[in-house]
C-alpha cells in the first residue's frame, strides 16, 4: 500500500477541536464535515486541500475528545495517509478503524517539511519518502493485526468478516 | 507475577474466539480482546455509532442492560441538526429495548451520571465513545474512552481489542491546603507529565493522600488522565469507593487494587501539602501554574460545573465562596450543575439559592460550553475561567477566545474579582 501527494505540515498536540471545531458535531455525514477540516488551524485548508494530498505532523496528532468526526473529516476531505511522529491513543485507533491510514514515524525530519512538497509513503514496507528533497526515511510496520484492520478497510469491514468466518470472541453473559 | 490494578482488570477480562475468559496475566504491550461490562455513547458520538453498528449487518446489541446512551452534550436541543441526533439516539434506544437511555430531565452528564446510577463497578472494564469515560476509573474500573466505530463494534460484539497499557504510578503524598482539591492534583500531574506523557499508558493513583481526598475528588482526578495522553485512570477501590456503591448496586462489589510490588514504566510522587490552587493557561492543559503567580487576567465568564467538576461537592465549595458576594459586573458566571441528582441536592442544600443571590446562572445539566456547544459559548477576545477539562484554542467558542481552567475554589473567586483571583482574596 503506497501513497504519494502533496503534503500539509503541521505542528505539535494538533487537537480534535482544531481538527473539527465541535460547533459542527451536530452533523455526522462526512462530506459536511470534511467543509471544517482543519479550520481551527489554518482556515483556507478545505477550500484548498485536493484529493491524494498528505497531512504530515509533529508528536500527539489528534489529541483531545474522542469525536471519530476528526478523522472522518480528513479521509473526506481526501488526504490519503497521515505522517506524524505521534498521534494521541484515541485518534490512532480510530483513524484505524475508519480506514484513514496513519504511519507513527518518530524521527520525522519535519525541519525540512514544507506544505506542497512531494512525499510518498509505503505502509507495508515502513518507508516514507519526501520525492522533493530525495529524502527518505523508515518506520516500524504496524503489527500484523494492525496491518489485516487496515487491507480489511477497517474495523467494520474486518469484523464483519469475522462473523462471516466465525472469529469473534466469544462472550459469556455475566451479571 | 504482580500485577498493576490495569494488568488485573484487563486479564481477568480477556476473552479468545474459543470462548476462555482470563488465562495467563498480560503484559504492558499485548494486542489482546478484552469482555466489556458497559458500552458508552452521547448524542454527538452515538449518531455515528449506530450508523457502523448498521453496517455491521448484526441484528441486535450484544446485552441491551449494558449499553448507556445519555443525550448531554447539546442538550437540551440547541438547534434542529442537534434535535435530529438525539432523537436517532432515542429511537435506536427503543429498538433495541437499551435498558440506560437518559433523556432530558433524566439526564446528567455522562461521566457524573453513570457512577450515581450505581452503574461503574470496581474491576469491570466500561468503554466509551467519549475520551473523559476515564472517570470511572475513580471506582476501580478500566474505563476509556473509544471512537464511535470501536463502540458499534462492542455494542455488537461485547469486545473490544485492545492494547495493553504501561502503567504509571502516580503517589500523592500528604494532606492537601485549603482550597486545594482533586483538579489542582490533577493539574499538577498533567502539569508535570505533559499531553502527551502518558499517551498510550494507564495511570494509578495512590498514596497517603486517598485517605482525605472526597470521592468527587477521585472522580476528578480520574477524569483528567486522558489530557496527559492516558488510556485511563486508576483508583483502588478501597473503603471509600465501596462506600459509594453503598445502596447504589445489587451486584457484589469487591476490593481491587494494584499488587503491592507491581512494576510501573514510571513512578511520579507529588507532595500534596506543597500544591497550591492552580490554573491551566491557554492553550493546553499541561501549562499549568499557581493562580497567584498568573498575573491579574482579566476574565469575562467564569463556567463552574462539567465531567470534571459538577458535582455537589464542587457546587459546596464555589458556593461558600459566592455566598453574600457579588459576581464581578464584568463577568457572567454560569453554574451547571452535572446531573439531575446534584440539581435537586444544589436546591434543597440552598446552594442555587447562593449562587441566584451572588448574579450567577444556573443551567441544566448539560456538556454545553466546555465544548464550545452551548449555554455560554466565547466571542473573539473573551477569556473564560472555567472548572473544565481543556483549554484549546477556539475551544469554547471564537478561535480568539481564551480558556483558563481551574478547580471550583479559584473560578468562583474569579468570578467575584473579576480577574484570577485565589480564594483567599475574597474569603476574608
Amino acid at each position: 500500500m503506497t501513497s504519494s501527494g502533496r503534503i500539509w505540515v503541521f505542528g505539535k498536540n494538533v487537537d480534535t477541536d482544531a481538527i473539527i471545531p465541535a460547533r459542527y458535531l451536530h452533523s455526522s455525514d462526512p462530506a459536511d464535515l470534511a467543509c471544517h477540516c482543519m479550520e481551527g488551524l489554518d482556515a483556507n485548508f478545505p477550500d484548498a486541500v485536493t484529493p491524494g494530498d498528505l497531512i504530515v505532523a509533529d508528536d500527539n496528532f489528534g489529541c483531545g475528545s474522542s469525536r471519530e468526526h476528526a478523522p472522518l473529516a480528513i479521509k473526506a476531505a481526501g488526504v490519503v495517509c497521515v505522517i506524524a511522529t505521534g498521534f494521541a491513543r484515541i485518534f490512532y485507533r480510530n483513524a484505524l478503524n475508519i480506514g484513514l491510514p496513519i504511519v507513527v514515524c518518530p524521527n520525522l525530519p519535519l525541519a525540512d517539511a514544507r506544505n506542497g512538497q512531494q512525499w510518498a509513503v509505503d505502509l507495508e514496507g515502513g518507508r516514507v519518502r519526501n520525492l522533493t528533497l530525495e529524502t527518505q526515511i523508515t518506520f516500524e510496520p504496524f503489527p500484523p493485526f494492525m496491518l489485516e484492520l487496515i487491507r480489511a478497510g477497517g474495523l467494520i469491514a474486518y469484523t464483519r468478516d469475522r462473523i462471516a468466518a466465525g472469529t469473534l470472541p466469544q462472550r459469556r453473559a455475566r451479571r | 507475577m504482580t500485577l498493576t490494578l490495569a494488568e488485573k482488570i484487563l486479564s481477568a477480562r480477556r476473552v479468545t474466539s474459543q470462548g476462555a475468559h482470563g488465562g495467563d496475566p498480560v503484559r504492558p504491550g499485548d494486542l489482546i480482546e478484552v469482555a466489556v461490562d458497559l458500552v458508552l455513547a452521547n448524542d454527538i458520538t452515538a449518531p455515528i455509532a449506530i450508523r457502523e453498528f448498521n453496517a455491521l449487518g448484526v441484528a441486535n446489541v450484544f446485552d441491551p442492560q449494558a449499553i448507556v446512551l445519555v443525550a448531554d452534550h447539546f442538550t437540551p436541543n440547541k438547534d434542529i441538526a442537534s434535535a435530529e441526533q438525539a432523537s436517532l439516539m432515542r429511537e435506536f434506544a427503543k429498538l433495541q429495548s437499551i435498558a440506560h437511555h437518559y433523556d432530558v430531565g433524566r439526564a446528567g452528564i455522562e461521566h457524573v451520571l453513570l457512577h450515581e446510577l450505581g452503574l461503574v463497578i470496581p474491576g469491570h472494564v466500561i468503554v466509551g465513545a467519549d475520551s473523559h469515560t476515564c472517570t470511572a476509573g475513580a471506582l476501580g474500573a478500566f474505563a476509556t474512552g473509544m471512537g464511535s466505530t470501536d463502540i458499534a463494534v462492542a455494542m455488537a460484539t461485547g469486545a473490544v481489542w485492545m492494547r495493553v497499557p504501561e502503567t504509571i504510578r502516580i503517589d500523592l503524598r500528604g494532606t492537601p491546603s485549603r482550597w486545594v482539591g482533586g483538579k489542582d492534583l490533577i493539574l499538577e500531574t498533567i502539569g508535570r507529565l505533559g499531553v502527551s506523557g502518558a499517551t498510550y499508558a494507564a495511570l494509578e493513583f495512590g498514596g497517603s493522600a486517598l485517605d482525605s481526598l472526597s470521592i468527587a475528588d477521585r472522580f476528578t482526578i480520574a477524569n483528567m488522565a486522558i489530557e496527559a495522553g492516558g488510556k485511563a485512570g486508576l483508583f483502588p477501590a478501597d473503603n471509600m469507593a465501596l462506600a459509594y456503591l453503598d445502596g447504589r448496586t445489587d451486584r457484589t462489589i469487591e476490593f481491587i487494587a494494584a499488587d503491592e510490588d507491581a512494576t510501573y514504566a514510571r513512578m511520579l510522587e507529588i507532595d500534596v501539602p506543597a500544591v497550591e490552587p492552580l490554573v491551566a493557561l491557554p492553550h493546553l492543559p499541561e501549562n499549568v501554574r499557581p493562580v497567584c503567580e498568573a498575573g491579574s487576567v482579566p476574565i469575562s465568564q467564569a463556567v463552574i460545573g462539567s465531567c470534571t467538576n459538577g458535582r455537589i461537592e464542587d457546587l459546596r465549595i464555589a458556593a461558600e465562596i459566592l455566598r453574600g458576594r457579588r459576581v464581578h459586573p464584568d463577568v457572567r458566571c454560569i453554574v451547571i450543575p452535572g446531573s439531575p441528582s446534584v440539581q435537586l441536592d444544589a436546591v434543597r442544600e440552598g446552594l442555587v439559592e447562593v449562587f441566584l443571590e451572588a448574579g450567577a446562572a444556573v443551567s441544566t445539566p448539560t456538556c454545553g460550553p466546555c465544548l464550545g456547544g452551548h449555554m455560554g459559548v466565547l466571542a473573539a477576545g473573551e477569556r473564560a475561567v472555567s472548572t473544565t477539562n481543556r483549554n484549546f484554542r477556539g475551544r469554547m467558542g471564537s478561535l480568539d477566545s481564551e480558556v483558563v481552567l481551574a478547580g471550583p475554589a479559584v473560578a468562583a473567586a474569579s468570578a467575584i474579582a473579576g480577574r484570577l483571583a485565589h480564594p483567599e482574596e475574597v474569603v476574608t
